[in-house]
């Protein structure tokens, strides 16, 4: 068994599996906060699923898109703490 | 060899990661939560991505992986502490057995001032 037959058999079904629970808890969070961090776990399981795709065929490429979604998950994540803070200020 | 390696790295960066994707949905807490997902999947991600850069093995893929994890390690723990930050600021209560309650007594939630005394303390001058 190759690596990347382990990789496409074992690992990616295992992180679509974890995708699929981290969705239940995002489409039910009973506050705007747990979606956000369900958001955030989403994105960075995502991460994740591009290094090992890029592994299974060979374009390194794709560790540029992970990146960048690095930085939109951060930039997510601060800007909803954020304005759920000044939210609550101007009630 | 390093294909053993690799698959090791992988196996253990996505058990990582599945543990945090069941302790999102089993978590009572919004602050357990935060807890769990975040050094989790912290681990999780750096284990597969230096997975990937020992198949690659090439100075500028390891270069940029390492920038990644560089860049989670940085900011998962500062986008874990704002949203903690703003639950608490905006009355999400802590899960009923929860022990220890650190800032009771020392957050006005109507001015939003922190204080290191206790409220009453402060309330006297």
């Amino acid at each position: 068994m190759s690596v990347s037959d382990y990789l496409y058999y074992v690992i990616l079904p295992v992180l679509a599996l974890a995708i699929l629970l981290i969705f239940i808890r995002f489409v039910q969070g009973p506050r705007l906060a747990d979606r956000v961090i369900a958001l955030d776990l989403l994105l960075t399981t995502g991460i994740g699923i591009i290094a090992v795709y890029s592994v299974y065929s060979d374009q390194p490429t794709f560790l540029d898109i992970a990146m960048i979604m690095a930085l939109i998950a951060f930039l997510g994540t601060v800007a909803y703490s954020y304005y759920l803070e000044k939210r609550e200020k101007n009630d | 060899m390093i294909d053993l390696i690799i698959i090791f790295l992988s196996t253990i960066g996505t058990l990582a990661i599945l543990l945090a994707a069941i302790g999102i949905v089993r978590m009572p807490d919004i602050y357990l939560r935060i807890s769990v997902t975040t050094k989790a999947a912290t681990m999780g991600i750096g284990l597969i991505l230096i997975g990937a850069a020992m198949y690659f093995n090439e100075l500028g893929i390891t270069s940029r992986v390492i920038a990644i994890i560089f860049f989670l390690l940085l900011t998962a723990p500062v986008g874990a502490h704002m949203l903690g930050r703003a639950s608490y600021f905006t009355g999400i209560k802590m899960w009923k057995n929860s022990v220890y309650d650190d800032l009771k007594g020392k957050y006005d939630p109507k001015t939003h001032e922190l204080s290191s005394e206790e409220k009453h303390q402060h309330e006297k001058k």
